[in-house]
């Protein structure tokens, strides 16, 4: 495997960046040259390789590092991660999705060994080695959903399924573009989608909520969604809003290449099968402008989004404040010449 | 994307004949792995390949959900119906090939539950075995009662009670012993979810009963699959691919348009789902809608139909398929 593991930072001094070949790997999420919403859902099967779609869940260059962010984020707000009481199967579930998945995909990082429900648990990246019992949280050090989700690089919300909707009723968010799990711990999908503007007279959610309800174990979907962050911070969420916030009005011609990010998420859907639950695993991609820029079909691809966004996006996304700015800074890269269809940097 | 597309080869390993009227089926991996996890209420597709005619029937799992080495269901011999039961009945042997589908649970039990209050009839007590399953293995707080016409045909009653003692309450009309619903529903704790499995006439009883004692709807918990009644052959255009199809005697319209070469969605099959819901796009005759889905508006309008379990008498029926 290879994964040459870089050792970074996401707040403070933000040390983040990515290697070419990770910038390659990037899931840039534009397949034309505007941007509306759409549903955008597909089968989540295993892709081409040296893609993020290669393995069911991706694991990179920036695994240990966001990580040891993650465990900075719970130890100052033990909030980020929360499960209500009927939702601990559906912790056991997650936990077994990711570490078959990961000893599967991995087998020189994770290795996964099950006798009945006798389990061992390798983690090599980050230097752990468990025995356990399937079932019995009080042979973990946390619940089952944190112990594995300390290990998984992306947010999980975990969404009871009942009375026709689901339900936000678990999860561990660290890594969000501005929502908090303590304010939507208990939501229908209705209620936790309120905020999000133009999507529900567009009648998006209906829909995507009669597809959800019908996912199939043995058969995820994803879709991915996207925003801007200033530092590559992964947290930045409305608890700490306090400490990122202002950064957006820090943007400068001089500084758009290295402090504003691209940020992709890829937005995966499971069915866990004890549980009956539904697992929503949501992986944040940062790329600098300097480093989108490298690929010169995804600058000018991206400058004419951010430029003909609608202003209701733009609102929503936070992104008004230093958009002309970075659409400037774009514009230089945009010889006005057409793009190639597809995703992939060219 | 096609829901139900998740085809899993297996090999029946056994077949058991649990009374007269009732077989129950084992089912394990053509391949020797372990089968998917499931949870209790959760059914699968079988695949029935009768000659030239594939038949596709939902069953409860009615083992348990901690052992999926095998998936075993239990299937009720019926004598009027399209011939599926029969099918299963007559001619599968252990040994033979068959496909079966993932898991797909639309009878799932609500895990904020103080208690599970569990009313059965008949052969509406197969997930209420896995669920029991389910629940004894994690402490679960259930009770369950079981309705049935004599001990002859009071499927798993001998095995619920080895298990779950006195747990489980048997009814047998044959001996004139009724179920006082009312007085099982007045001494509920608060937190009770209750469910209900077995005939139409059962199910529309209980719900009744528990609205009518103040249990908010959310908190009763029903499976009603409508298997595809057989009836009068139809003719069908499905205008979006150009095809004219008919409807045989025991031949469902969804089977119908699958024969076709369509590849419509769908998880149930048998009416509550709402997934293979097909656009009418104009009609000259009448609709048989068997179905658990369609509001009263949406049949009154005859713009909808479910193709699973619902049929049509008349001139010409054209689908948006």
């Amino acid at each position: 495997m290879g994964i040459n593991f870089r050792q970074e930072t996401f707040r403070d001094d933000y040390s983040f960046k990515n290697s070419p070949e990770q910038i390659r790997r990037f899931p840039f999420p534009f397949p034309e040259d505007k941007y509306m919403y759409s549903v955008n859902i597909e089968p989540h099967v295993p892709g081409l390789k040296d893609t993020v779609f290669e393995h069911l869940f991706d694991v990179d260059e920036h695994y240990i590092s966001e990580m040891q962010d993650r465990a900075l984020v719970l130890a100052e707000d033990p909030l980020r991660c929360q499960s209500l009481p009927h939702m601990e199967l559906a912790g056991w579930d997650t936990l077994e999705l990711l570490m078959t998945e990961k000893a599967k995909s991995y087998p020189d990082l994770f290795t996964l060994t099950r006798d009945g429900d006798k389990w061992h648990w390798i983690n090599r990246p980050l230097g752990i080695d468990d025995h356990f019992t399937f079932g019995d949280s009080s042979t973990l050090p946390y619940g089952p959903l944190e112990y594995i989700t300390r290990q998984s690089q992306g947010d999980f919300a975990v969404l009871d399924q009942r009375d026709n909707n689901l339900w936000m009723d678990a999860g561990i968010v660290t890594t969000q573009a501005d929502w908090s799990l303590d304010f939507d711990i208990g939501m229908n999908f209705f209620e936790w989608h309120a905020p999000v503007p133009l999507a529900h007279q567009m009648g998006v959610f209906t829909r995507a909520l009669k597809f959800l309800m019908a996912m199939q174990q043995g058969q995820p979907s994803r879709r991915h969604n996207w925003t801007m962050t200033i530092n590559s911070r992964l947290d930045t969420s409305p608890e700490n809003f306090h400490k990122w916030g202002t950064d957006r009005a820090t943007v400068t011609p001089e500084n758009v290449g290295q402090k504003v990010h691209l940020r992709v998420e890829v937005q995966m859907f499971f069915r866990l099968p004890r549980s009956n639950a539904l697992l929503f695993p949501i992986r944040c991609y940062l790329l600098k402008m300097d480093e989108l820029v490298t690929s010169p079909k995804w600058a000018r691809r991206f400058h004419r989004v951010l430029r003909d966004l609608p202003n209701e996006l733009a609102e929503y996304k936070g992104l008004v404040r230093y958009r002309p700015t970075v659409v400037e800074w774009l514009s230089k890269y945009d010889d006005g010449a057409p793009t190639s269809a597809g995703l992939g940097p060219d | 994307m096609k829901a139900g597309s998740n085809r899993i080869e297996a090999v029946v390993t056994n077949v058991v004949a649990v009374n007269e009227l009732v077989k129950r089926f084992h089912f394990e991996r053509a391949d020797g792995g372990l089968l998917p996890t499931f949870s209790g209420g959760a059914h699968i597709v079988v695949e029935m390949r009768d000659d030239e005619k594939t038949r596709l029937n939902p069953y409860s799992l009615m083992s348990s959900p901690l052992d999926t080495r095998d998936f075993r269901i239990s299937i009720r011999r019926d004598d009027v119906g399209r011939g599926g039961s029969l099918f299963m009945h007559r001619k599968v042997k252990p040994g033979d090939r068959m496909v079966i589908s993932n898991p797909v649970n639309l009878f799932s039990l609500d895990l904020r539950a103080k208690k599970h209050l569990m009313i059965a009839g008949g052969i509406g007590i197969t997930p209420f075995v896995a669920q029991t399953s389910q629940l004894a293995a994690g402490s679960g707080n259930f009770e369950l009662h079981y309705a049935v016409r004599n001990d002859a045909l009071a499927s798993y009653a001998d095995v619920l009670k080895e298990r779950h003692g006195s747990r489980i309450h048997l009814y047998r009309d044959d001996s004139g012993e009724t179920l006082d619903l009312a007085r099982v529903l007045a001494t509920q704790p608060l937190g009770t979810h209750l469910y209900v499995c077995g005939p139409a006439g059962m199910i529309t009883w209980v719900r009744n009963t528990a609205a009518a004692a103040g249990w908010p709807a959310e908190r009763v918990h029903f499976e009603h699959f409508a298997a595809p009644q057989p009836g009068k052959p139809f003719d069908v255009r499905l205008a979006v691919s150009g095809v004219d199809i008919q409807v045989g005697e025991h031949e469902s319209l969804l089977e119908a348009i699958e024969a076709a070469g369509l590849d419509p969605p769908y998880l149930c099959r048998g009416g509550v789902c709402g997934q293979c819901e097909t656009n009418v796009i104009s009609h000259d005759g009448k609709f048989l809608h068997n179905d658990h889905w369609l509001s009263e508006e949406d049949r009154q309008s005859g713009c909808k139909i479910m193709p699973c379990v619902s049929r049509f008498e008349g001139k010409s029926l054209v689908l948006e398929r």
